[in-house]
């Protein structure tokens, strides 16, 4: 079959490669439009004007520029919660990670009952978070919580973990770390089974012990997964919010406020809702993942370089 | 071209036809049809088998709609009735907590009810006045609830308190100390962050004589530092800060504590529950009845596209209210009738219930007095501010001149 020269000629072939081409992105295109783009755009412009219900409503509410973010970042509420999630977050990962990595090297070790142990940890994971969150909410409740009477049967005094400001940051944080643990292990334990083991063997050989061969072979050759997993981790933790809400809803007052609950207590967390500064909060928490997916693109470019 | 590339192409086509259908087609939930109406209420412990599932149906039926009835979480119904107003997809009947009404109806998507109309010369002018925007009403009562003071009568026999005898807040104070020096827990309420906590403590911020004008007055003050007392003397668990009223209720389920600060709602589990219970008003300050927030909700009518929808609404709204159907929902629903002859029906079949319909009586509104749509800010403010006293994290006196100063400057701390 050949291509006949003349645009209008009867033997034309339709549809070109290329119509094809786009007929099968189409769907992709439609969906990432629909639900992707469409939605960061409509919450852009939620952002960038002053609704309220009437002008939500009526879809003429004036625009502001950067109003609802000046606002917002210069409320008595915002240093808090960016205090919050940077400690969280950050807590978070560091015992995620190092307690994930440690059962990880653990398993690789390959005992009996490995697998089924293996399999138990990953329990948090299976669970839907409304479950473990309620249960910790349980497990730390003032009155009735068996942490409390654990704590009491040894002679400590009960702590009001998920209502007093001192500890209800903490509170949610142990409860997100045990959750996150499973993710770290798995990914982690995979890594761990890709590094040759002749490697181990000869640095045995060559008189290293435990301890050097972990942090000379092991860590620099899971630098890559580690790298992931932490990133992925940190995308994660920045926008927990069902595990806060469910256990202290950001309280009391905004002690475990972070800025993905406070986005959230905003738009929908009390009778009148804030679309606009709600949005802008949530926006600056996009902005902020994508600094730090940023940066780890640039690092991992730069050790690729090497 | 062969026929297997034109088929690709074709269900390629179609796909993306089929999203965009998708997207944009009637929806699955009855929306469209002229005989078909759509419901939505708070109510979402009511299946459709419920008693209040067939009634609805049955007024549905009634008006010549098939009325499809949806439940949803009580916040989330407002959010949603928002988007919905603005996606121009409102319900056609909306049953709405009432200190939403003058929110919606300041958001314009409300029908005010003299338009329709619908006769509200019967129902209680206390409840009323929840959904009054400008001297403009746009809810009907379909029931109303109110707080006050479970007691668990062995407790106090225990401790030998009378609860008949309890006036003021000194008088309470003192019968919760009387109850923890025997060994039993004082009272339990429910103080969490969020409407809730606000709605318990309004009986106390009233009954110290305070206004919601003036979050950060003395008598405001009073009523915060007597929670801040109980919880400091151990008189109230430190649980309530997180406690909404049904996990309170719960710790009163335990049968170890003298009182709980609950609703009308709560009366059927509290018969169910084997305690031998009791129920007295909130005492005020310096004594007496202190007046509770009104509780309950509105049928409300969502402003529509084609006004000629209204007319099957209106039965709707006028059959959901009726005499004995709102007998019926405020039966299922434990609440007082919103209309004072039904509530004299109520008492005669249900003699339990009459300290419930006096306090509903006295019930004030929490949006009346123009506070209308400042009412949400104020509320949250509200509940922030008895959170952060009560954890300790501000005084009472601090926590509540934040407050005052956050409503003001009409933005959220």
């Amino acid at each position: 079959m050949t291509t006949a020269p003349n645009r209008s000629g009867p033997r034309r072939r339709w549809p070109s490669p290329r119509t094809t081409a786009w007929g099968f992105l189409a769907p992709l295109v439609v969906y990432l439009v629909a639900f992707y783009l469409y939605p960061l755009l409509r919450n852009l412009d939620l952002s960038l004007r002053d609704h309220t219900v009437r002008s939500f409503v009526r879809n003429d509410a004036p625009f502001v520029w950067l109003d609802n973010y000046v606002r917002v970042v210069t409320s008595a509420a915002f240093a808090p919660a960016l205090w919050n999630t940077l400690v969280f977050t950050a807590l978070s990962l560091v015992f995620q990670y190092g307690i994930g990595l440690a059962l990880a090297v653990f398993f690789h070790q390959h005992f009996r009952l490995s697998v089924p142990l293996r399999a138990l940890f990953l329990v948090p994971w299976l669970l839907p978070l409304i479950v473990s969150a309620s249960t910790w909410s349980w497990m730390l409740n003032s009155e009735s919580g068996v942490v409390n009477s654990v704590l009491t049967a040894f002679g400590a005094d009960p702590v009001n973990w998920l209502t007093s400001p001192q500890y209800s940051l903490l509170a949610v944080l142990v409860a997100n770390i045990w959750i996150g643990i499973p993710f770290n292990l798995v990914l982690l334990y995979s890594g761990l089974r890709n590094i040759p083991p002749r490697l181990h063997e000869a640095a045995a050989l060559d008189g290293a012990g435990g301890w050097q061969r972990f942090w000379r072979i092991t860590m620099p050759l899971l630098r890559p997964v580690s790298a992931i997993t932490l990133l992925l981790g940190l995308v994660y933790t920045l926008k927990v919010f069902d595990i806060i809400w469910i256990m202290t809803q950001g309280g009391p007052g905004n002690s475990s406020t972070t800025l993905a609950t406070w986005s959230y207590e905003l738009g929908f967390g009390s009778l009148l809702p804030r679309f606009g500064p709600g949005a802008a909060v949530g926006n600056l928490l996009i902005l902020i993942a994508l600094f730090f997916g940023v940066i780890h693109i640039r690092v991992q470019r730069r050790q690729e370089a090497a | 071209m062969t026929g297997a590339r034109a088929r690709r192409v074709l269900t390629a086509t179609a796909l993306v036809l089929g999203l965009a259908a998708a997207c944009s087609g009637p929806g699955a939930d009855g929306r469209g049809g002229e005989r078909d109406y759509r419901f939505w209420d708070p109510y979402t412990q009511f299946g459709d088998d419920s008693e209040w599932a067939a009634l609805v149906a049955d007024c549905g039926r009634r008006a010549g709609v098939s009325l499809h009835r949806t439940g949803y979480d009580g916040s989330d119904l407002t959010t949603r009735a928002i988007l919905a107003g603005q996606q121009g997809s409102s319900p056609d009947v909306l049953v709405l907590d009432n200190p939403v009404v003058t929110t919606l109806a300041e958001g314009e998507l409300l029908l005010p009810v003299d338009e329709l109309p619908v006769d509200l010369g019967d129902f209680e002018e206390n409840l009323l006045e929840s959904g009054e925007l400008d001297g403009t009403r746009y809810g009907v009562p379909i029931g109303a609830n109110t707080l006050a003071l479970y007691y668990n009568a062995d407790v106090l026999a225990d401790a030998e308190v009378d609860p008949a005898a309890i006036h003021d807040w000194a008088d309470l104070s003192a019968a919760l100390t009387e109850i923890s020096a025997k060994g039993h827990r004082g009272i339990t309420f429910a103080a969490i962050g969020n409407e809730e906590g606000t709605y318990q403590f309004l009986p106390w911020f009233w009954g110290s004589g305070a206004d919601l004008e003036e979050l950060d007055s003395p008598a405001a003050v009073a009523a915060l530092r007597l929670w801040k007392g109980w919880l400091d003397a151990d008189l109230a668990p430190n649980s309530v800060i997180n406690n909404n009223q049904t996990t309170s209720w719960q710790e009163f389920e335990t049968g170890t504590y003298g009182f709980a600060l609950n609703g009308t709602w709560q009366l059927a589990n509290a018969r169910a529950s084997g305690i031998d219970f009791g129920v007295i008003p909130i005492p005020s300050r310096h004594g007496g009845p202190a007046p509770g927030a009104a509780g309950g909700e509105m049928v409300t009518v969502p402003v529509q596209e084609d006004p000629r929808r209204y007319e099957r609404s209106r039965a709707i709204v006028e059959c959901l209210v009726s005499d004995d159907n709102l007998l019926t929902t405020d039966t299922v629903l434990s609440y007082v009738a919103p209309v004072e002859a039904l509530t004299a029906r109520q008492r005669a079949e249900d003699p339990e219930l009459s300290p419930w319909i006096s306090a509903v009586r006295e019930a004030r509104g929490r949006t009346a007095n123009d506070l209308g749509t400042r009412y949400p800010l104020i509320s949250e403010n509200l509940w922030t501010a008895v959170g952060n006293a009560l954890s300790g994290a501000e005084t009472p006196q601090d926590a509540l001149a934040f407050a005052q100063e956050a409503v003001t400057s009409d933005f959220g701390r």
